[in-house]
């Protein structure tokens, strides 16, 4: 088997034994868009930081074709870097912060004009060449350094929350101009986000990351559908996954978890009852938030406008199809949820994930 | 009806100036009392004739200025404060920021390093120079102890013409550097540390982030420490009293030094004007040419 493009082999970074990241390993491939993804103080930033050479890790390996990079400095990994606050140098204007790296490694006039005539007509840039980052507004500030990160024709390019400081119109726009690049250049991208909707929409990998940890390793789809553990199926997902206490629905120990498009209303023998909290109507389906006490997120979508009363019992059947089960215990350092994400996780590498094997 | 519209509105007008003097006045009149009356007596004074009890003071002119030019000790004066300006200025703004960038890196002791730094500028002159008198003193001066550690015979660095306005400058770059060290200090703490992650990224050495980031990123800081030292290098006298009090014959007489002695030893109080004025004037025209041409390539964030 040929070398992935860029692989992390138990890759581990703390301080004082605390924070950081602990044993990542990963394999991604050539064109991939990687999304590393969790909650503020996962280690996501760190991952990031220590794949572009700004950290060095305690243990563990990072490959770049084949070529082990573990010590090298960021100059000589061959990757650009787009920061959260864009970095760039106020004194410069558009045109000196994109060609500086070119310029730094001596690359001749007339081809820094050339690279960066190209930059600028794919980033939109065009007439602001002479302005100073302060005279830009947020979304130009944005394309400057992702003009400054293609300009240099590195094949991986690393992006650290690039969308957090705009506003959400702005943030889907720069979104699909990220995605119209990363496509066109045929960029490797690994890009980290707190946001699981930028995940989900521009990743084909997610890497859902928790206390240093990877979670689960997996394509948009499987995260979605098969989460591995009650966290991944609390954190993807804009309604979060349903989870249901098992013993609320039969015998048994451990939380199961669905979608809740997934959950339809059983007038009839239904699995669980709850009451009607609120309803919201939201134009083409009304959603209802629902409460048991051995359930959360619990809700129910219904076609058109439906009002129903709070505290009405509604009855819901959680089809079998649907439902995905977790074992008892949800911390990640014992028990057998935490034991079946690491596992999954490697199995995952690859992007094989298989999601039947789950119970 | 529009008469009284108008006469109304004349009133908002007055009120409104009386406003806006009342809030000038208290700079007015302390800048005009301790810096513009003073300026313009002394431009007065320079053009009058030293007076005695027997021929009271007339009207010359210029001759005061022309008698100036023609002092061969304000000629060497002039030239030594030149030197003075000329070694001091730049030697001490550079180390200034070097120490701001070792102090701004990380070190250990670092807090003691920035502290040792500033320490000099904490110390009034004259308790500097004492120390420094104590340094330079023939036989059992620390130099001269170190020196014959050595086997270097022992030099008087205050007591010889050759050396004397050199053993100055060296004091005045050590009260000074600290002092400039901490603007420099304060300008590196607000580059974010993005910049330098971003440069190193960007396949920038060190010295190229340095000179192509940090020091344009400086610049403003540079002004203003650029400025003040010029400022100081005419100010700054107090170290003479103690050292050398201009000597040993004039080699290390500053400018100021010498208008306190026109002034108040040889009470010729024309001419000392003649020359605070031609120091106002040099002062004034040399801050001029710093903010118009540094200013057109300065980043002001």
């Amino acid at each position: 088997m040929p070398d992935p493009f860029l692989r992390l082999a138990g890759i581990t970074r703390q301080w004082n034994g605390a924070g950081g990241v602990r044993d990542i390993s990963l394999d991604v491939a050539h064109g991939a868009f990687i999304a590393i993804l969790g909650p503020s103080g996962c280690g996501k930033s760190t991952l990031l930081r220590l794949i572009a050479g700004l950290e060095t890790p305690q243990m563990g390996e990072i490959a770049l074709e084949g070529r082990d990079i573990t010590h090298l400095p960021p100059a000589q990994r061959g990757l650009s870097m787009v920061f959260q606050s864009y970095a760039l140098f106020p004194h410069l204007d558009v045109a000196e912060n994109i060609v500086f790296g070119m310029k730094a490694r001596r690359v001749p006039r007339t081809e820094r004009a050339e690279a960066l005539a190209r930059a600028v007509s794919m980033t939109g840039l065009k007439g602001l060449e002479r302005r100073k980052p302060a005279e830009l507004s947020g979304g130009q500030r944005q394309r400057v350094a992702l003009a400054r990160a293609v300009v240099s024709g590195q094949p991986l390019c690393l992006m650290d929350e690039p969308l957090s400081n705009l506003d959400a119109k702005l943030r889907h726009a720069v979104r699909r101009d990220i995605k119209a690049l990363q496509t066109r250049l045929g960029l490797t991208v690994i890009y980290v986000t707190h946001d699981q909707s930028e995940a989900m929409s521009l990743a084909d990998t997610i890497v859902l990351m928790r206390d240093g940890r990877a979670e689960q390793v997996g394509s948009p789809e499987t995260l979605y559908h098969r989460p591995a553990t009650p966290f991944v199926a609390r954190f993807v997902g804009d309604p979060p996954m349903a989870l249901v206490e098992v013993a609320a629905l039969g015998h048994g120990t451990g939380q199961v978890g669905i979608r809740i498009e997934a959950i339809e209303k059983a007038d009839a023998a239904p699995d669980l009852s709850a009451r009607v909290v609120e309803t919201e109507y939201l134009g083409a389906r009304t959603q209802v938030l629902l409460d048991h006490p051995a359930a959360e997120g619990l809700a129910l979508l219904l076609p058109g406008r439906v009002a129903l009363a709070p505290g009405v019992e509604i009855g819901l059947r959680l089809p079998q199809e649907h439902r995905v089960r977790f074992g008892d215990d949800t911390s990640p350092d014992h028990g057998a949820a935490a034991a079946a994400a690491r596992d999954g996780r490697k199995a995952a590498i690859p992007l094989t994930a298989n999601p039947e094997d789950r119970p | 009806m529009t008469d009284t519209t108008a006469s109304l509105h004349r009133m908002a007008r007055r009120r409104q100036a009386i406003h806006g003097w009342l809030l000038l006045s208290p700079a007015l009149i302390m800048l005009g009392t301790f810096a513009f009356y003073p300026s313009l007596a002394t431009l007065w004074t320079s053009l009058w004739s030293r007076g005695t009890r027997r021929r009271p003071s007339e009207f010359v002119g210029l001759e005061n200025y022309e008698r100036l030019f023609s002092d061969p000790t304000f000629r060497e004066v002039a030239m030594n404060n030149l030197l003075y300006a000329g070694v001091t200025i730049p030697v001490s703004i550079i180390l200034a920021l070097t120490m701001a960038l070792w102090a701004n890196a990380k070190i250990p002791a670092r807090a003691f390093v920035r502290t040792a730094y500033f320490t000099p500028t904490v110390l009034p002159m004259i308790a500097a120079a004492n120390i420094w008198l104590f340094f330079y003193t023939p036989g059992f001066g620390v130099l001269d102890q170190i020196g014959g550690l050595f086997g270097a015979p022992s030099v008087n660095w205050l007591g010889q013409p050759e050396t004397a306005l050199w053993a100055v400058c060296i004091v005045t770059i050590w009260k000074e550097s600290g002092f400039f060290m901490i603007f420099y200090l304060a300008a590196l703490q607000t580059i974010p540390e993005d910049l330098r992650e971003a440069a190193r990224i960007e396949g920038a050495s060190r010295w190229t982030y340095l000179r192509r980031v940090v020091l344009p990123l400086l610049m403003p800081t540079t002004i203003f420490v650029l400025v003040n030292a010029l400022i100081n290098s005419v100010k700054l006298i107090d170290h003479l009293f103690i050292l050398t009090k201009g000597g040993p014959s004039d080699a290390s007489k500053l400018i100021l030094y010498y208008i306190w002695e026109s002034a108040f030893a040889f009470f010729d109080a024309p001419s000392a004007a003649a020359m605070t004025v031609l120091v106002l004037i040099v002062l004034g025209l040399g801050a001029a040419l710093q903010f118009r041409v540094l200013d057109r390539r300065t980043h002001y964030r």
